[in-house]
């Protein structure tokens, strides 16, 4: 058993990182601590997961987000897909194993990765609304959000949902606000059979590599740990049986990393797009020296008028 | 519980949830334990992680408990019998059996007197116009010393070993796969893993809920499985039992103080009609060892009888009014759920009391239960929650189609407290009781179970003190002497449970071994003479002298297995794997190192746990390891302990799609408990050829949580299962809507076609079976269903009476939707 991550007191205690740990933040130049935290992790192993959703309750419970309760489309997932408000999802695979004749079936706590290069962040126009600490948590500011979607495109995982109420962006924040404290995310503390532990990178590994172990002995002989270098690895890792078919697992990605787009949007892209603004300002600007304001006749009052149907 | 009880001695969970860890082996079957127990599963997902060990499991479904297992199997909902006796024959016919724990501690060796016999699924005795059996030919030969036969060769010809052998040869591979459908190779390896735990190095856990309970045969699942396990030696060693995981927080407690309506606390029996007099009931009971030197220890059961008497009657229960005894009610019969409901129809009951109980959605047949309700002159919900039957009488259009204008039923709904919002005990499965603390206010104005009743009570008292009426002498003579008599405490109560010394106790020498008024440590110290009282003689010890045990939260292990013996109170004397004798060998050795637990250090019984054996009886003395049992050993032959049996046979369900292919004489359990009204109820399979099986879903509690957001968002609506070929065959689309109907009733669901089903070859033909999860219902957050029970037969088990909710018959189209 994974030693269980002891309560925090009751005294108040300070917040062990924060605003001067940031290593990223979108919009923004920034300078990164001298040091970095240790890194943390959430391990999430397949198979032990007997798909309970008590991650899902947990998620909801302790960030008091409200769910609207759906209808059963033919599957066991609930809700049917991420939202503004679920954070994580159980994602049920069934799937007949050729190799075996045993059918499998294959449930995935989706969510937030934490990319070590996270394409979210990237991708975001809005200074700050996107940080990542040095630790590796990936987190949303919802502050500084303007709900332009971009996360979403940015996301090799298709994680960010845009809340129809304030169109803002959400996804799991890997309970920073827990973590800061010394506890695991919620979902951790909630999962009843330690498919989901918590703990640092390296003490993650090690802990994934004696699972993989036993799964290698159950005659899993391709299980292994889902720690994708393409987005230089991530913060939430899984244990699968067959970790060299990622996609069995309701479609997880091969081999995910940033949209060359998003790439190119930052790069090159970023500096031709400032141009581009600075043009029009500059056009507008001409235009309003040569031509002078618009102004409105009382023949545009009239047709305004007719079109609101008198009520204006 | 009615199947344990009769094997081993007492009817609850052998091992603690926390012993799971120490297995090399888990089968759940008759249960999904990933679903319904998630938590205590954490156990069989540790032994798996850290020791390696294997998991199997057989369900009609593949399961969320098969998504983590090593070996699944599936199997026709019904036939766990034919599948558990076929590893019967497995083990027997190939010599796979742990031999000495087999012939010293079961009564393999015992000789079954002259005149039973086994015709075609029936055994001797039967009396088809009772639908009953007499029993007296399933009993032991006794010799002219008193004690039972035996032949240690276990090879007479009536011995139970060989009676063994000769009755389970019918269930072959084949046959197995025939009546089950579960394929050879499938079959072969549950039963080749299983034989590698014959042998005192490795153990097997069992783990099985209601899968196996509710059945018309149900109790004989358990004793098939019971069987096995005695066969390979895992009863009683760390990491081995038969494990009852029970549905609630409390249920055994429940269990253990005698709601049921044949019992008293404790597992004694409340008196039956034919009893009259005090002596009529004990002598009965008050068990003569059937071998030399046998402990027996239902030879204590008047001294547990007059404690409880004592303690209900208090000063009025005295030797000359044999404590009250007459002042009991003399049962006449059983008055389960289902004969309950089948009286309310008959006009018999015309008041319903229901505390915590939601019938309409939890009784079979639920047409009939709404009929009832709806005469009824009085219903009083005790509740923390509206349920359905509360509000039987509301139209809820087609999921509760009524008409309230008809119904004259007075409702009255009591708002009481739940779990969190009261101090007391809870007992769970492994037997132990822990104490819980109030943690928030009462909603409202809600009051506890316990103020409701005593109210409840000390009202009707008061009515007939002042009015007088008949029958007034045994409530008047009740003790009921509270510090508060309106609120009664839990710590008072666990107290009056745990019992006290009522004079100074005194040892053969005249020393006082306990003051007067001081609590028992044991039961060992309960009298028959009245001095001493005790409500509930198994829980002796948890409010001792030491004070309540309940509240200890010690969760060290010294012996790194498990064992937490000063974490709250496990019944019986805190032990935590009972018959823990059976560990060591018949010279006191453990078996092996590997699986060291309780054993002889040549002065007395030692090892992590209090031993379940008077602890310096030498091995020597040849005492059995299952003290409870007059032959001192545990029972692979039940004698006449079953309605329905010494030995399970394959009963097919009440509502079958085939013929039994064992015993084709056999329609059904004959013992099963059916009323001969509900008879044309069922139906055939020519009109309903396909089976379904009811079950629970991780993501909600019974019917409660359909009424909590939060559950309501995981699994927001009923739903039926089925495979790809049963949807492909009648048209229906993945998520479409369908109907699914009964003899009985009709509900409709969304489809979900799934690979977890799959059609059986049953005898030669392709059986379908679709699942249908219970936990929806008309009140609540969660979308409108209909009550599933709509559906299942008013057909109970011939020893615990549970209805047949697992295996039934129904047919299946697809529909169009409601418009949303």
């Amino acid at each position: 058993m994974f030693p269980a991550i002891p309560n925090p007191t009751t005294d108040k205690s300070n917040a062990r990182f924060g605003e001067k740990d940031m290593i990223r933040r979108s919009a923004s130049t920034i300078t990164p601590p001298a040091k970095r935290q240790t890194e943390v992790a959430k391990l999430i192993d397949v198979s032990k997961c007997i798909g309970c959703k008590a991650c899902q309750t947990a998620c909801l419970e302790w960030n008091q987000l409200t769910e609207e309760v759906g209808v059963n489309v033919g599957v066991y997932d609930n809700p049917h897909d991420l939202t503004a408000n679920s954070w994580t999802l159980m994602r049920y695979t069934e799937y007949e194993n050729p190799e075996s004749g045993n059918l499998e079936w294959l449930i995935r706590k989706d969510g937030c990765m934490h990319c070590e290069d996270p394409g979210c962040l990237k991708a975001c126009p809005s200074p700050g609304a996107i940080v990542q600490y040095s630790n590796g948590i990936v987190d949303f500011v919802k502050e500084n959000c303007i709900g332009c979607g971009y996360c979403i495109k940015g996301c090799p995982f298709n994680i960010p949902r845009i809340s129809r109420a304030d169109h803002k962006a959400y996804k799991c924040t890997l309970c920073s606000d827990r973590v800061a404290v010394g506890q695991g995310p919620a979902c951790q503390k909630a999962c009843p059979t330690q498919a989901i532990v918590f703990g640092t990178k390296d003490e993650m590994k090690a802990w994934a590599a004696k699972r993989i172990a036993d799964l290698k002995s159950r005659g899993f002989a391709k299980a292994g740990l889902y720690d994708p270098p393409g987005v230089q690895g991530t913060h939430v890792m899984y244990v699968l049986h067959h970790a060299d078919k990622p996609q069995l697992y309701a479609g997880l990605a091969e081999n995910p990393r940033i949209s060359p787009i998003v790439e190119a949007w930052k790069g090159v892209g970023k500096y031709a797009g400032l141009a581009l603004i600075g043009l029009t300002a500059a056009a507008g600007v001409i235009h309003h020296l040569l031509q002078g304001p618009n102004r409105v006749t009382s023949e545009d009052e009239e047709n305004a008028e007719k079109l609101a149907g008198g009520k204006s | 519980m009615s199947s344990l009880g009769p094997t081993f001695g007492r009817g609850a969970m052998t091992n603690s949830w926390t012993d799971i860890r120490n297995t090399d082996l888990v089968l759940v079957m008759g249960g999904n334990a990933a679903e319904a127990h998630p938590c205590g599963f954490k156990w069989v997902t540790e032994a798996k992680a850290e020791r390696g060990a294997k998991l199997m499991v057989v369900d009609p479904r593949f399961t969320r408990s098969a998504a983590v297992a090593d070996h699944y199997a599936p199997i026709r909902p019904g036939t766990d019998v034919a599948f558990l006796s076929g590893v019967v024959n497995y083990l027997l016919s190939n010599d796979k059996i742990h031999k000495e724990y087999v012939r010293h501690y079961t009564n393999a060796a015992y000789l079954v007197k002259e005149g039973y016999a086994f015709n075609e699924g029936f055994f001797s005795g039967y009396d088809e116009s009772k639908a009953t059996y007499d029993r007296s030919s399933w009993e032991y030969e006794i010799g002219a010393d008193g004690y039972a036969v035996r032949d240690m060769t276990l090879e007479h010809p009536r011995s139970v070993f060989q009676l063994m052998k000769k009755h389970f040869a019918v269930y072959t591979p084949e046959m197995v796969s025939r009546v089950s459908g579960t394929p050879q190779d499938r079959f072969l390896k549950v039963c080749d893993w299983i034989a590698s735990t014959a042998n005192g190095e490795r153990a097997m856990t069992i783990m099985y809920a209601l899968g196996w309970t509710q059945h018309s045969h149900g109790a004989q699942n358990i004793r098939s499985a019971a069987m096995i396990q005695l066969l390979c030696g895992n009863i009683g060693v760390p990491g081995g039992g038969v494990n009852a995981l029970r549905g609630h927080s409390n249920v055994q407690g429940i269990t253990d103080v005698g709601t049921l309506t044949a019992a008293i606390p404790g597992y004694l029996n409340l008196p039956a009609e034919n009893e009259p007099t005090l002596e009529s009931h004990l002598g009965k009971r008050t068990f003569k060892p059937l071998q030399a030197n046998q402990t027996s220890y239902w030879q204590n059961y008047r001294k547990f009888y007059v404690s409880f008497l004592k303690s209900f009657y208090g000063t009025k229960a005295t030797p000359e009014n044999n404590f009250g005894y007459d002042w009991l009610p003399k049962l006449d019969v059983a008055y389960d759920c289902l004969r309950m409901f089948d009286l309310i129809n008959q006009g018999k009951t015309n008041v319903l009391i229901c505390q915590g109980f939601n019938p309409l959605m939890a009784i079979a047949d639920s047409n009939k239960s709404a009929a009832g309700l709806a005469k009824l002159k009085l219903l009083v919900s005790i509740d923390p929650i509206e349920t359905d039957t509360a509000r039987f009488w509301e139209n809820h259009g087609e999921f509760n189609n009524v008409d309230p204008a008809k119904i004259q039923t007075e409702v009255f709904m009591l708002p009481v407290t739940s779990f969190a919002e009261e101090s007391g005990s809870l007992t769970n499965s492994s037997r132990c009781i822990s104490w819980k603390w109030q943690a928030a206010d009462p909603y409202h104005d809600s009051r506890t179970d316990v103020v409701i009743l005593a109210d409840l009570f000390n009202r009707i008292r008061k009515a007939y003190e002042t009015q007088g009426g008949k029958g007034a002498e045994p409530l008047l003579a009740v003790d009921w002497s509270y510090k508060n008599p309106a609120e009664p405490s839990a710590d008072e109560l666990l107290k009056e449970l745990n019992g006290k010394a009522l004079v100074d106790l005194k040892d053969a020498g005249g020393k006082v071994t306990r003051q007067a008024g001081s609590q028992l440590a044991s039961f060992g110290e309960m009298r028959d003479d009245g001095s001493t009282d005790g409500a509930m003689w198994i829980y002796t010890g948890v409010y001792g002298p030491a004070g309540n045990l309940s509240q200890r939260r010690d969760n060290a292990d010294p012996s790194g297995l498990g064992v937490y013996g000063n974490w709250g109170f496990s019944w019986p004397a805190n032990r935590r794997i009972q018959y823990n004798r059976a560990s060591a060998d018949p010279e006191g050795k453990p078996w092996s190192e590997r699986k060291k637990y309780m054993f002889w250090n040549g002065e007395r019984w030692t090892g992590p746990d209090v031993p379940d054996y008077v602890p310096t009886i030498p091995p020597s003395q040849a005492t059995g390891p299952f003290i409870m049992n007059p032959e001192g050993v545990s029972r692979l032959w039940v004698r006449g302990l079953m309605a329905d049996g010494p030995f399970p046979v394959h009963y097919e369900p009440f509502e079958s799609p085939v013929t039994n292919p064992v015993f084709p004489k056999l329609k059904g359990n004959p013992a099963a408990r059916i009323f001969q009204r509900d008879r044309p109820s069922f139906g055939d399979a020519k009109e309903f050829p396909i089976v379904a099986t009811t079950y629970r879903l991780v993501e909600h509690f019974h019917y409660w949580t359909k009424g909590v957001h939060m559950n309501a968002v995981v699994q927001p609506e009923f739903f039926v299962e089925m495979s790809e070929q049963l949807a492909a065959e009648k048209g229906i689309k993945h998520g479409g809507w369908v109907r699914v109907w009964s003899k009985r009733g009709s509900v409709k669901g969304k489809a979900v076609v799934t690979k977890r089903l799959k059609p059986l070859t049953i005898d030669g033909r392709t059986v379908h079976t679709v699942g249908l999860p219970l936990n929806f219902g008309f009140i609540g957050v969660a979308r409108k269903a209909n009550p599933i029970n709509g559906l299942t037969p008013p057909v109970g088990d011939a020893n615990s009476q549970t209805p047949e909710y697992k295996a039934f018959l129904v047919n299946v189209e697809p529909i169009v939707g409601p418009v949303a």
